[in-house]
């Protein structure tokens, strides 16, 4: 009974709360439920069941009054990147060990303001960085899915990994997650639930910690395309502290969810027919381009033709913009300070902290983006890559310009892979995890990731549609239509 | 190009981070991957091409210049591994 509770969808939930069929104070009570027989996940890594209680009794007392907003009594679960105040947020880091903010971010202000309730602190790669949550500070998420007839521990994806196991095992009822290069689309594809990356700008990077700042956006992570769109609605907004969040009107996104896209025109890119992609993936995407067909839609050939370059150009952007943004962790003012030796001076302290502090993926991306800064390579690497930047940008707009509504694409190269399966691969194999999914980011534009299907072993995977700026609402009224078409309904067995 | 373990350990330095001088030679290794992977983009022709300032084509927002925050010693301090005083500590800077 109680766990069938925690299988409730956002739009469930708040009909059944507004209705008075269901307090936010056993949805709450169902979660942390939940949430204690599933350590094996690895998905929680703070939890702040205290805090939880105190929101939910808040959010029954706003229900009761007759004054509550959509997320109002919705238990979620929050990415540790987010800074929270008086709570651990570390983002998967020993170089945050024991930081409790002063402060909020401003997107859980919003949550919060919005009467949501926080049940605690998502696992995730080291400062977002990792495509298979297993570059934590906190150790591996174990994906709630197996392959059939397997035990073989899976990975959730990530970086958002934590956000989409906890998700998919149905702890929570939706996530907050971050997306630099596809952290929250690539994670939702492997745990067979819904992910959105807004529009560059449509949600506040305040208090949210900092990877690569141009690339940088927060978005929900969610059972249903409804959900993704009511709680985007919470998140989304201009903020005065983030001079890159975007002062214009946040329309209602579940008002465009109309379910009719007769007219509309989708591209598929040629570009993203990779060599070597699965059977599996390549059939998924001409399923779902004969979904949206059925639904009225015109299906047409395009081309993105700097898609392969955007790898190679997130690859230095990224971790330019990252060996910047964590500069900061010096030893001095916030986290972990490394034991001193007789005699070290300051430059020992920062050597010595970064050292221990960071794990071996953050400090590798830290160094190629010294490298890549460095007097010399400026020009040769990072304005370049900039310059290309320019060129995949204006692929989209091209295609947008010539009456392309939406673009539809696999969301991963393949289901989700074992832990520890690609440890001797290089880095660069695990970068292509993002190949899909990275050229959105570096055109700053609103992307989707549903689920659409099971691989031969049942991994969900998922389908992901491109949507043009700001246009939100049109790109999640497509996946609504794919998202029925699909009719994903398979759950992962119980194990944990 | 190629990065010898010289370099390595100048990026490393340059990075503020401490590598043994036995671990120099994978993490030159691991360089020499991923650039070998971005040297794809010389491939790429942006003559005449701007460099990527803004993904949205927006003005940075300009504020007043007033004090709108301030007076926070107790919170901005909290979280400081060595706190003296008032004031941040750090091991001897200049001699």
């Amino acid at each position: 009974m109680m766990s069938e509770l925690t299988r409730l969808t956002i739009a469930g939930a708040r009909d059944a709360l507004r209705a008075g069929d269901l307090t936010a104070a056993d949805l709450t009570e169902a979660c942390l439920t939940e949430i204690e027989g599933a350590d094996a996940l690895n998905a929680f890594v703070h939890h702040t069941p205290d805090m939880a209680r105190q929101q939910a009794a808040k959010a029954d007392a706003r229900l009761r009054s007759g004054d509550a907003p959509a997320m109002c009594g919705i238990p979620l679960g929050i990415k540790d990147l987010f800074c929270t105040k008086g709570v651990a947020s570390q983002a998967a880091s020993h170089i945050l060990g024991g930081f409790k903010p002063e402060y909020e971010s401003t997107v859980t202000a919003k949550l919060w303001e919005a009467g949501a309730v926080m049940l605690g602190k998502l696992n995730m790669d080291e400062f977002a960085m990792g495509s298979s949550n297993e570059t934590s500070a906190y150790g591996d998420v174990v994906n709630p899915w197996r392959r059939n007839g397997t035990d073989t521990a899976l990975t959730p994806g990530g970086s958002s990994g934590g956000s989409a196991a906890a998700v998919a095992a149905d702890l929570c009822l939706a996530a907050t997650g971050t997306d630099t290069g596809g952290s929250i689309r690539q994670p939702a594809a492997f745990t067979g639930i819904t992910g959105l990356k807004p529009t560059y700008g449509r949600c506040s990077r305040w208090g949210i910690i900092a990877f690569a700042s141009s690339l940088d956006q927060a978005g929900p992570m969610t059972k249903s395309v409804r959900d993704a769109a009511i709680m985007l609605q919470a998140m989304a907004g201009h903020d005065a502290k983030d001079s890159t969040s975007a002062d214009i009107p946040v329309p209602d996104f579940e008002a465009a969810l109309t379910g009719d896209i007769r007219g509309r025109k989708i591209g598929l890119p040629r570009e993203y027919r990779m060599d070597g992609m699965p059977a599996e993936i390549e059939k998924l995407w001409a399923t779902g381009a004969e979904m949206l067909r059925d639904a009225g839609a015109e299906v047409v050939d395009i081309s993105l033709p700097h898609t392969k370059y955007a790898l190679p150009t997130y690859y230095v952007i990224a971790p330019a913009e990252a060996s910047s943004n964590l500069a900061r962790y010096d030893g001095v003012r916030f986290g972990h300070r490394a034991k001193l030796s007789q005699g070290d001076g300051i430059t020992e302290m920062y050597e010595k902290t970064r050292a221990e502090g960071f794990g071996a993926e953050v400090q590798r991306r830290v160094m190629v983006g010294t490298y890549v800064l460095s007097a010399g390579f400026y020009d040769a690497y990072y304005n370049k890559a900039r310059k290309v930047r320019t060129l995949i940008k204006r692929d989209f707009e091209q295609v947008f310009a010539d009456g392309i509504d939406a673009i539809l694409t696999p969301a991963t190269p393949s289901a989700a892979f074992g832990l520890g399966e690609m440890a001797s691969a290089d880095p660069v194999q695990m970068y292509l995890n993002d190949v899909f999914t990275v050229t959105v980011n570096l055109a700053g534009l609103p992307g989707i990731s549903v689920p659409a299907g099971q691989d031969q072993r049942g991994l969900p995977l998922g389908l992901q549609l491109i949507g043009k700026p700001w246009e939100e609402g049109d790109l999640l009224n497509h996946a609504l239509v794919l998202e029925q078409a699909a009719g994903f309904a398979a759950r992962p067995d119980r194990w944990w | 190009m190629s990065i010898d373990h010289e370099t390595a350990a100048k990026v490393a330095k340059l990075a503020r981070i401490r590598v043994e001088p036995d671990a120099l030679p994978a993490l030159a290794d691991e360089f020499n991957t991923i650039l070998g992977f971005i040297e794809q983009l010389g491939e790429v022709d942006v003559d005449g091409v701007e460099p990527m300032t803004s993904v949205t084509p927006m003005r940075l927002k300009r504020r007043d210049d007033v004090v709108t925050d301030g007076d926070q010693q107790r919170a901005v301090l909290a979280n400081a591994p060595d706190a003296r005083e008032g004031f941040f500590a750090v091991p001897k800077v200049v001699e």
